[in-house]
C-alpha cells in the first residue's frame, strides 16, 4: 500500500472532465463508427452483388421468351414438290430444302411488292433474309405430314430471322443496323410496315421450352428441349442411384459402424470428396465410365453416374445429421420392447428422420443440377438435334444438359445466342427456386423438433 | 440395352421369391406368427434378398471380368445364364430351409448389413476410382513427356502435330493470380459481412441478410461465368483496361477474379460468422469491462480468437478457387501466359483440362493425356489445402470448448 501511496501522480498526464469528450475519446468513437459502416457497407455490397447478377440476368434473358413470328400465305405448288403427282411419300421423302426454298422466296416476294414499293434499294435477297433460315425445314415436314394439300395456297406461320427478331426486342437497332452486314435499314423498314400490316408479331416463345437446338445460323429456332429431358433423366439416376446409396451408407456409419480404422478412413473419404473439384469428378467419369466401361459418350446415364458420385457427400451428410436429431429415448424404447437392432433403425428411426433426409437430397440434386464442369468432360457439349428416346434406353442416346446447354451457346458467335443463354439460365433458376421452395416446405411442414 | 431386361427380370424374379417363401412360411406355420422363429414376412424378404443379391453378385463380377478380358459385343448370353442360374441356386437353397426354427430374420439383417456396408465403401472406390484413373493416365503422360518439362516449363503451346511445349507454370500462375484477386474481394467483404452480421446487426437485418447472402452460395457457377462474360467483362474492359492502356480483352484475370470473388464471399461470410459465434461472450465482456469500445474488442479480442477458424475458412475458400472452372472457361480466356496485367487474358489448369478434354485430339497423344497430369495436380493441391483447413480448424477449436 505504502508502495501505491509514494508513487509519484504521472506529471504529463492533464486532468480531464467526464464532461468534456476529449481528443482521444473522439478518435476511439469515430474509429468505431468507421469500423462499423464497413461492416454494414460489406453486407450490403455482398447483397448489392446479387441484386446486379440477378437483374443482369434477368435483363438479358427475358426476350428470350419472347419471338416474333411472320405470317404468310405460300402457294404449295404440284410442279416443285410433287412432279410425279402421286402423292408418294416416299417421293416426299427425297424433297430437299433446296426444293422448297423457291415457293418460300415467291412468298417474301409477294410481300414485298405489296409492302415494300415505296422502301428505295429493297431488294430480293435482302427480302428473301426477313425469316428464318429454318422455314424450309418447317415448310418441308409440312408438306410431307399433309400430302393431299399440295397444290393448294396455305397460311405459315414462320419464324423471323434472329437480326430481325432481335429489332423488335431491342438489341438491333438501326445505328447498329448500319454497322452489321447482316441486317440493313431497308429490312427494318420493311419488317415495320409488315407489323403494321398484322403479318409479324412478337409473343411468348414457347418452342424456346420444347424445340431442340439449332445451328449457328438460325437463333431464332434453337430451344431447349433436349437439355430439359437430358438435365431430368440425369435427375432421375442421381436420385435413384445417389439417394439410397447415401441413405444407406449414413445409417451404416451412423448406427452400425464400429469405430475401427476402416470406419475412419470412410469417414475421411467422404470429408475430402465432398471438397474436390467438380472437374476432377469429370476426369473419373470419362477415365472409368467411357474409357474403360465403354458407356456412349453424351449419354445421361453417364452424366447421372458421375454427379451421383459427386452428390453423394452431400446427401451422406445431411443424411447423417438427420439421423443423428432423432433422440435416442426413441431407439432405446424400441430396444427395451425387444425390437432389433435393424428394427429399431428401419422402423423408428428412418421414418423420424425422413423430412430431413428427403430436405437433404433435394438440396443435393439442386447442386447438381446446376453442374456443369464435369459434363463437359463426358461429351455433353456435342450438338445433339435429336430428343432421347423413353427410359430406359433413352438414358443411353445422346442428350445434352442445361447449364451445359448455356455453356455451348456462349461459345457462339452470333450475339443472339447470348439472349439465349440468359434465358436458359433463368429456366435453370426456376427449377432451382422451385426445388429449394420444396425444400423449404418439406423441412417447415415435417420436421420435428425435440 | 440388353443388361436392363436382365435386371428386370432379376427384379421379377426376386418378387416372385419374396411371394412364394411368404406363403410357404404361411403354410408351415399354419398361419400363426407365434410358432415360427422370425415374422412370416421376413421368411419371403430373406428369398428375395437372397435371390436378387446373388444375381447381382453374380451379374457385376461376369460384368467385370467381360471388361477387364476386353470383350466389348452385346453378345452376353453366357453372362445372363450365370446371372440366373446363380440367383436361381440362392432361391432353391433359401426356400428349401423354411421351416419352424429357420432363423429367417437373422439372414435379412445379415444381408441388409451386408448392402450398407456396401455403400458406405462406394466413398472408398470414388476416391480409388478418382485417383487410379489419373494416375494411369498421368502415368501414361509421363512416359512420353519429360516431368521436369511439365512442372517447371514456361511454355505453354500444345500442338496438333506433336512436338508441344506443356509447360504448367503459366496455368499454375493463371490460377493462383485468378484465386489471389478473388480472395481479395471476397476476403475483406465476407469477413467486414460476418463481422457485422454477428456483432452489430439486429435480429431483423440478420434475419433478411444472412439468408440473401447464402443464396449466392446456391447460384450455379455457370450462371457466374455468363455473368462475367457477358456484364463483368465488357464493362471491366470499357472503364479501366481500355482508359488506362491495359489490354483490349473482355475476358480478364480481373473478371474472372471479380466475379469468383462475389461467389466466395457467402462461403468466406458463413464459416466466420459461425466461428465469430462462437467465441465465447464471456471474453468480449471482459474486454468491455476494461473500457475497449465495441470496435477495439473485436479487432483486439473476438478476431485473435477467431483466427484459426477464420485462417481454416480462407483456406477452403482459396482451394474452392483453384478448383472452380466455369467462371474461368468464360471469363478468364484461353492464352497461357505469364504476365503481371490483371487486365489481360491469361488461362488457368481447370480451363487447360476443360480444352485439352473437349478437343478432337487423337486419346494417346501428350496433348490430351496432359489434362490427367493436370487433374492430379490439380487434385493434391487442393486436397492439400482442404486437409490443411481442417488441421487448422480441429487444433485450435478446442480451447473454449
Amino acid at each position: 500500500m505504502t508502495d501505491v501511496t509514494a508513487a509519484p501522480a504521472s506529471p504529463a498526464r492533464k486532468t480531464t472532465s467526464l464532461y468534456e469528450v476529449s481528443a482521444r475519446t473522439r478518435r476511439r468513437n469515430s474509429a468505431e463508427k468507421r469500423f462499423r459502416l464497413y461492416g454494414l457497407s460489406a453486407v450490403l455490397l455482398g447483397l448489392m452483388a446479387l441484386i446486379v447478377l440477378l437483374s443482369s440476368i434477368l435483363s438479358q434473358g427475358m426476350p428470350a421468351f419472347r419471338q416474333t413470328y411472320v405470317v404468310m400465305d405460300v402457294e404449295l405448288r404440284a410442279d416443285k414438290l410433287d412432279k410425279n403427282g402421286n402423292r408418294d411419300p416416299a417421293d416426299l421423302a427425297k424433297l430437299t430444302t433446296f426444293a422448297v426454298a423457291p415457293l418460300i422466296k415467291q412468298a417474301t416476294q409477294t410481300v414485298a411488292t405489296e409492302l415494300g414499293d415505296d422502301i428505295e434499294g429493297l431488294n430480293d435477297k435482302m427480302v428473301g433474309e426477313m425469316i428464318s433460315k429454318e422455314a424450309p425445314g418447317q415448310l418441308l415436314r409440312f408438306v410431307r405430314a399433309n400430302p393431299d394439300l399440295i397444290g393448294t395456297t396455305q397460311s405459315f406461320e414462320f419464324l423471323a430471322n434472329g437480326r430481325v427478331d432481335g429489332y423488335f426486342k431491342g438489341r438491333v437497332t438501326r445505328a447498329s443496323a448500319e454497322l452489321d452486314n447482316n441486317i440493313s435499314g431497308q429490312q427494318l423498314d420493311l419488317a415495320d410496315a409488315m407489323v403494321a400490316e398484322g403479318m409479324m408479331e412478337t409473343r411468348f416463345n414457347w418452342a424456346f421450352l420444347t424445340a431442340p437446338d439449332a445451328s449457328d445460323q438460325r437463333p431464332e429456332a434453337a430451344g431447349l428441349g433436349v437439355a430439359i429431358l437430358g438435365s431430368l433423366y440425369m435427375m432421375m439416376v442421381v436420385l435413384c442411384l445417389a439417394l439410397p446409396i447415401g441413405v444407406a451408407a449414413s445409417i451404416y456409419l451412423e448406427e452400425f459402424a464400429p469405430q475401427n480404422w476402416l470406419t475412419d478412413i470412410i469417414e475421411v473419404n467422404i470429408s475430402n470428396l465432398a471438397a474436390v473439384p467438380s472437374i476432377v469428378f469429370g476426369i473419373l467419369g470419362l477415365a472409368i465410365f467411357i474409357n474403360f466401361a465403354h458407356l456412349p459418350q453424351s449419354a445421361p446415364i453417364v452424366g447421372g453416374l458421375v454427379l451421383t458420385l459427386m452428390t453423394l457427400p452431400t446427401i451422406i451428410i445431411s443424411t447423417r445429421a438427420a439421423l443423428k436429431s432423432v433422440p435416442p429415448s426413441i431407439a432405446d424404447a424400441a430396444l427395451g420392447l425387444g425390437a432389433s437392432k435393424m428394427q429399431t433403425v428401419f422402423h423408428h428411426i428412418l421414418p423420424l428422420a425422413m423430412p430431413g433426409i428427403l430436405t437433404g437430397a433435394i438440396i443435393g440434386l439442386a447442386q447438381a443440377l446446376g453442374e456443369t464442369a464435369p459434363l463437359l468432360l463426358i461429351g455433353m457439349v456435342a450438338f445433339v438435334r435429336e430428343y432421347p428416346g423413353a427410359p430406359p434406353e433413352g438414358l443411353f442416346d445422346p442428350a445434352t444438359a442445361l447449364p451445359v446447354q448455356v455453356y455451348n451457346w456462349t461459345q457462339r458467335s452470333d450475339p443472339a445466342f447470348f439472349e439465349r443463354a440468359s434465358g436458359a439460365i433463368i429456366v435453370l433458376l426456376v427449377f432451382l427456386v422451385l426445388m429449394n421452395t420444396l425444400a423449404i416446405i418439406l423441412r417447415r411442414r415435417f420436421e420435428r423438433r425435440w | 440395352m440388353p443388361g436392363t431386361w436382365l435386371f428386370l427380370i432379376l427384379v421379377t424374379l426376386s418378387v416372385l421369391g419374396y411371394i412364394m417363401g411368404h406363403r410357404k412360411a404361411v403354410s408351415v406355420s399354419g398361419g400363426s406368427n407365434r410358432v415360427m422363429h422370425s415374422l412370416l414376412p421376413y421368411h419371403g424378404w430373406n428369398v428375395g434378398l437372397a435371390t436378387f443379391l446373388a444375381g447381382l453378385f453374380v451379374m457385376v463380377v461376369a460384368a467385370l471380368a467381360r471388361a477387364l478380358a476386353g470383350v466389348t459385343d452385346g453378345n452376353n448370353i453366357v453372362l445372363s445364364v450365370l446371372t440366373l442360374a446363380g440367383a436361381g441356386a440362392a432361391f432353391y437353397l433359401t426356400y428349401g430351409r423354411i421351416e419352424r426354427d429357420y432363423r429367417a430374420r437373422d439372414g435379412v439383417e445379415k444381408m441388409i448389413r451386408a448392402i450398407l456396408i456396401l455403400a458406405s465403401s462406394i466413398a472408398i472406390l470414388t476416391t480409388v476410382g478418382l485417383v487410379m484413373s489419373m494416375l494411369f493416365e498421368a502415368r501414361n503422360f509421363f512416359g512420353q513427356y519429360p516431368w521436369t518439362r511439365f512442372f517447371f516449363g514456361t511454355n505453354w503451346a500444345p500442338n496438333f502435330r506433336g512436338d508441344s511445349d506443356l509447360g504448367m507454370l503459366p496455368l499454375l500462375w493463371g490460377t493462383l493470380y485468378v484465386s489471389f484477386i478473388a480472395l481479395m474481394v471476397a476476403v475483406p467483404v465476407g469477413l467486414f459481412a460476418a463481422i457485422y452480421l454477428a456483432e452489430y446487426a439486429g435480429p431483423k437485418l440478420r434475419a433478411v441478410a444472412k439468408p440473401l447472402l447464402e443464396v449466392l452460395a446456391g447460384i450455379p457457377t455457370i450462371v457466374y461465368g455468363l455473368f462475367a462474360l457477358i456484364t463483368v467483362g465488357p464493362i471491366l474492359r470499357d472503364v479501366f483496361a481500355i482508359p488506362l492502356g491495359l489490354g483490349e480483352s473482355a475476358s480478364s484475370v480481373a473478371t474472372a477474379g471479380l466475379v469468383m470473388g462475389i461467389m466466395l464471399i457467402p462461403f468466406v461470410s458463413s464459416l466466420s460468422d459461425d466461428i465469430i459465434n462462437a467465441v465465447p461472450q464471456a471474453m468480449r465482456d471482459g474486454s468491455f469491462g476494461l473500457g475497449a469500445t465495441k470496435s477495439e474488442t473485436i479487432k483486439k479480442v473476438v478476431i485473435p480468437a477467431a483466427l484459426p477458424g477464420i485462417v481454416g475458412a480462407i483456406l477452403l475458400a482459396a482451394s474452392r478457387a483453384i478448383g472452380e472452372t466455369m467462371i474461368v472457361v468464360m471469363g478468364a480466356g484461353a492464352a497461357a501466359r505469364l504476365s503481371l496485367n490483371p487486365f489481360e487474358a491469361m488461362t488457368t489448369v481447370t480451363v487447360k483440362i476443360v480444352s485439352q478434354l473437349t478437343g478432337d485430339t487423337d486419346f494417346a497423344s501428350p496433348e490430351t493425356l496432359v489434362a490427367f497430369a493436370l487433374g492430379i495436380t490439380l487434385f493434391v493441391i487442393t486436397l492439400g489445402l482442404n486437409v490443411l483447413a481442417l488441421y487448422i480448424v480441429r487444433t485450435y477449436r478446442e480451447q473454449y470448448e
